[in-house]
């Protein structure tokens, strides 16, 4: 990688071929897999397989055009492979649905197949109008704002809406979304923005504390606002992940604008500390410390609110799956409450095992690999820090969840990227990765040349 | 900028790599710790996943089967047809355990034991789903529900055990009271867990099998094993040898001496061997052991099978003849009394003992265990348990059994053109309630077809020559061997 990032990418090939056999591939998987479900269940091929298939398809083909038209020099692999998480999110939705067990009523693959839709949509709009996302850095407070109206929306009262105890959501009527979702990527534009005016004086050296570098203590405003909004956030709407979500992801475009570790350092103190007095006076915080010392306790276990009865179902999902996994469709992956939202990793690991989680982990970390390098080979600071901004919050967001399920850090809710169900989130998503496209497609297009034979240059340019 | 976004890489690395290794510990080291969990419901699914195989008696009526609900998580429930009357024998299928036949052929039932490997592996290839194996077992249907019919007639507590002598397959097995299987097997286990509390606390003990899971004194029908040591000890003695019968026969080191039942003479004092088991005087089986000594006797009741661990395949409770010690705790013994503890099983193979000439078969419930697709697994084996007295002890055994029949206390348990042998009892029990009414019995007594024993607790209601166990128990056998006998 160090070698590559040394130089500008060499003219890299657009690989399109490549790209559409992958998607193609990743489709076909979805396809195999929604059809192994119809015959673990019923004993046959479901009926909507063609439809579903088709859908998924259709939709994939759609974005495989715009991106091929108006971002033709993009990553190829980044589409592929958010389409097949994507369709394996959709499979275990239906999946979860087609048990009809109690508790899974709100499952329902047929929603989510139609905000892909709605989310290969935005795909193609965020492409076709962000023709280059520098444009973004000129929007840099506007993004603030929004990212910090979404953020708190949920507080005014009359919009917001409070469910399972956190106050996350507003609602339209019927309709409802998770504005924190938005909030994020608005925040990250305005995070790469603002960290690219400002990062010269942030990185100026104050006080030296044994062999690191202080900043200056009236540079450390910017932080301290983020941290009072994060600690807002866990505080007002007991949103534990996304504090941690958006601190965490605030801390570590710090450190690449910057260079400085101290950051990193005043962070994690920081937040650690916020975390830490919020524990004290929380009791929410705090149960989810304990439960995640010792999930197994039987008094843990049985407390309704706060308790570890999600997190042991999950585990005992995963358990029964083992190395293998029994098979999609006959595992018990529904007796995990909220199995097809946030808990939709350990009803995956249930069915498809030790092996396909650790293919979905890949997978993944393809993506935010795929993400990290686009930053390392954008041509302009903005672009880098945005392109490292929504790849580590990708890979932060995928920890903070994954991490929380298997019990590694303390649980806190958030969605799995692309596979849990909800409109909001997927939505999000797939702007994320239109934004990953586009920097992508300006980093490895090849520099502009002067022309000297304009029938020649047309002959070689692929 | 490039060196903080390749740390920022290399961060992100570590953290797929923890989530990865984390994953892995989870699934691949903690997987069994999970799965043993007792909150894991999944366990409690498994046991439904399987369609367990059919039990049925008699090769065609259906005991117990499952049935096949279509749900994802109790796919194959347990049904029993005839709950209450075969409850002890095919036991039940509960969330988290298992009784009976149920529990001791589970194995087989749910198909997971290594003689079904072979179906196991032909299921694999061909995609059928497995099914466990199909116990058959040695239940006479009519048999049994004769039994229980007059047991219940009797309004008591009580058990029945009727045998093939010739084999020791195990024709009729019924305790009262008794309970519903099916109560006991549902998927509520709220429910199950609930009505075993109750059933477990009742007083009645309605989930004990008291026909090879209780012990009681046996009373008078025991006298036959006493008789039969008698005759073995020399074979010159037969039905005519004379014995002292005394009104009441001291028992030395004690002040007190044991009378006959009622306090009634017996004959003249002096009386014939048969005539003494017809009558069912104590005192001349009282003296006969004390004769013989405790360890003729103790060697003649582990010569009927006694004191040897034995699985119908349920595992049957040991009878035992009791400790050694004086004298007179040797005549109480002699006559059914003291520490002496028989369960019903052991009475019915004393009586089988004697009707096969001697020959004590080891007794078994399972005829015949066959895959899903009807090929056998197993076949029942009769063997030989002991041989408990020569053929010509069995011989008069059997004659002064069948004059107890036609000329003495047993006169209830005739049947018309059948000749009947058997033996009364009457069991004082320690505490103060009436005696338990005892009878063995095997018929015909030429060719026996069936042996059996049965006990109605404390259903000798009251004093008096009425009350022994030829008035209460005596009819109940009867009706069974009718059944058996008169297809």
């Amino acid at each position: 990688m160090s070698e590559m990032a040394a130089t500008p990418v060499p003219l890299p090939a657009k690989r399109r071929g490549a790209q559409l056999l992958m998607l193609a591939l990743a489709v076909g998987i979805t396809m195999f897999a929604y059809a192994n479900v119809g015959l673990a269940l019923n004993g046959k091929v479901p009926a909507g397989m063609l439809t579903y298939g088709l859908g998924l398809g259709g939709f994939m083909l759609a974005a495989y055009l715009v991106l091929a038209k108006w971002a033709p020099w993009a990553d190829p692999l980044i589409l592929p492979l958010v389409t097949l998480v994507n369709g394996i999110g959709l499979v275990m939705i239906y999946r979860i649905e087609e048990s009809h067990a109690i508790g899974t009523g709100g499952a329902s693959a047929t929603n989510q197949l139609i905000m892909t839709g709605i989310g290969v949509v935005l795909f193609a709009v965020t492409l076709i109008v962000l023709r280059d996302q520098r444009a973004l850095q000129r929007l840099t407070y506007t993004a603030g704002f929004v990212g910090l109206f979404l953020l708190i929306s949920p507080l005014i009262p009359g919009l917001g809406k409070t469910v399972n105890g956190s106050r996350i959501w507003i609602g339209f009527g019927p309709a409802t979304i998770q504005p924190a979702e938005l909030a994020k990527i608005a925040l990250v534009v305005f995070f790469a923005g603002y960290l690219v005016a400002k990062r010269d004086v942030l990185a100026l050296a104050g006080r030296r504390l044994l062999f690191i570098d202080l900043p200056r203590a009236r540079d450390l405003g910017p932080v301290l606002i983020t941290w009072a909004v994060s600690l807002g956030v866990l505080v007002l709407q007991k949103d534990l992940g996304s504090s941690l979500l958006l601190f965490g992801t605030f801390i570590a475009m710090l450190y690449i604008a910057t260079q400085r570790t101290s950051w990193v350092l005043i962070g994690i103190l920081l937040f650690v500390g916020g975390a830490f007095l919020a524990g004290q006076i929380f009791d929410h915080v705090q149960a989810r410390f304990e439960v995640w010392l010792d999930p197994g306790r039987q008094e843990f276990f049985d407390r309704q609110l706060g308790g570890s009865a999600q997190l042991m179902q999950g585990l005992f999902a995963m358990g029964a799956g083992g190395i293998l996994g029994t098979g999609l469709g006959q595992g018990h992956p529904y007796l995990v409450p909220l199995s097809f939202s946030d808990f939709i990793f350990s009803a995956t690991g249930e069915e498809l095992g030790l092996t396909g989680l650790m293919a979905l982990l890949m997978v993944y970390a393809l993506i935010v690999e795929r993400g990290l390098r686009t930053s390392l080979a954008a041509r302009d600071p903005f672009t880098k820090l945005l392109a490292g901004g929504l790849s580590f919050l990708l890979a932060w967001q995928l920890f903070i969840i994954v991490g929380g399920v298997t019990n590694l850090i303390p649980l806190t809710g958030l969605v799995t990227p692309f596979m849990s169900q909800g409109g909001s989130a997927l939505l999000a998503n797939w702007i994320l990765i239109a934004l990953l496209v586009r920097t992508s497609d300006a980093a490895r297009q090849p520099p502009p040349q002067a022309i000297q034979n304009e029938g020649l240059t047309q002959v070689f340019q692929r | 900028m490039n060196n903080t976004v390749k740390r920022i890489a290399v961060a992100c690395l570590a953290m797929f790599a923890l989530l990865m290794v984390n994953v892995n510990y989870v699934q691949a080291v903690k997987a069994d710790k999970y799965s043993e969990d007792q909150r894991n419901l999944r366990n409690f699914y498994e046991r439904y996943a399987v369609q367990r195989g059919r039990i049925t008696a008699g090769g065609k009526e259906i005991l117990a089967q499952s049935r096949d609900t279509g749900s994802s998580e109790f796919r194959f429930v347990r049904q029993y047809t005839d709950g209450k009357l075969y409850a002890h024998i095919t036991g039940f299928f509960s969330p988290e355990s298992a009784s009976g036949i149920e529990a001791a052929e589970n194995k087989l039932l749910d198909g997971s034991s290594s003689d079904l490997l072979l179906r196991r592996s032909i299921d694999l290839f061909t995609g059928e789903p497995t099914k466990g194996a199909n116990v058959d077992l040695t239940i006479n249907p009519r048999a049994q529900k004769a039994a229980y019919d007059a047991l219940r007639a009797s309004g008591k507590r009580g058990a029945l055990v009727a045998l093939n002598p010739k084999t020791g397959a195990i024709l009729a097995m019924v305790s009262l009271p008794t309970y519903d299987p099916a109560e006991l097997s549902g998927t509520s286990k709220k429910q199950v867990f609930t009505r075993y509390d109750e059933l477990a606390k009742d007083k009645s003990q309605p989930l004990l099998n008291r026909a090879i899971g209780q012990t009681y004194p046996p009373g008078s029908t025991f006298k036959v094993v006493t008789a039969a040591a008698y005759l073995e000890d020399d074979d010159s003695r037969g039905p005519n040898t004379t014995v002292q019968a005394p009104q009441r026969l001291p028992l030395p080191g004690t002040t007190i001496s044991l009378p006959n039942y009622g306090g009634a003479a017996c004959g003249a004092g002096q009386v014939p061997l048969v005539f003494a088991l017809e009558k069912s005087c104590n005192t001349p089986f009282g003296s006969i052991g004390m004769e013989l000594g405790y360890a003729k006797m103790k060697e003649q009741t582990e010569k009927f099978g006694m004191g040897e661990q034995i699985g119908v395949p349920m595992s049957v409770t040991q009878s035992d003849f009791g400790p050694e010690e004086d004298k007179a705790a040797l005549a109480m013994a002699s006559i059914g009394q003291r520490s002496n503890r028989m369960t019903p099983l052991q009475m019915a193979m004393i009586a089988a003992g004697i009707a096969n000439k001697g020959t004590v078969m080891k007794p078994y419930l399972v005829n015949k265990i066959t895959d899903s697709k009807g090929d056998s697994i197993e076949d029942a084996d009769p063997q030989e348990l002991s041989e408990a007295v020569s053929p010509e002890t069995a011989g008069k055994l059997r004659e002064m059994m069948v004059s107890v029949v036609n000329n003495g206390t047993a006169n209830l348990a005739q049947i018309p053109g059948v000749q009947v042998a058997g033996k009364t009892g009457t069991a004082e029990t320690s505490d103060n309630r009436p005696p338990h009414a005892w009878f063995i019995s095997f018929a015909p007594a030429d060719d026996p077809q069936i042996a059996l024993a049965v006990i109605v607790e404390s259903g000798a209601a009251n004093v008096g020559a009425e009350a022994t166990g030829g008035h209460t128990a005596a009819p109940i056998a009867k009706q069974v061997m009718e059944a058996v006998l008169k297809n």
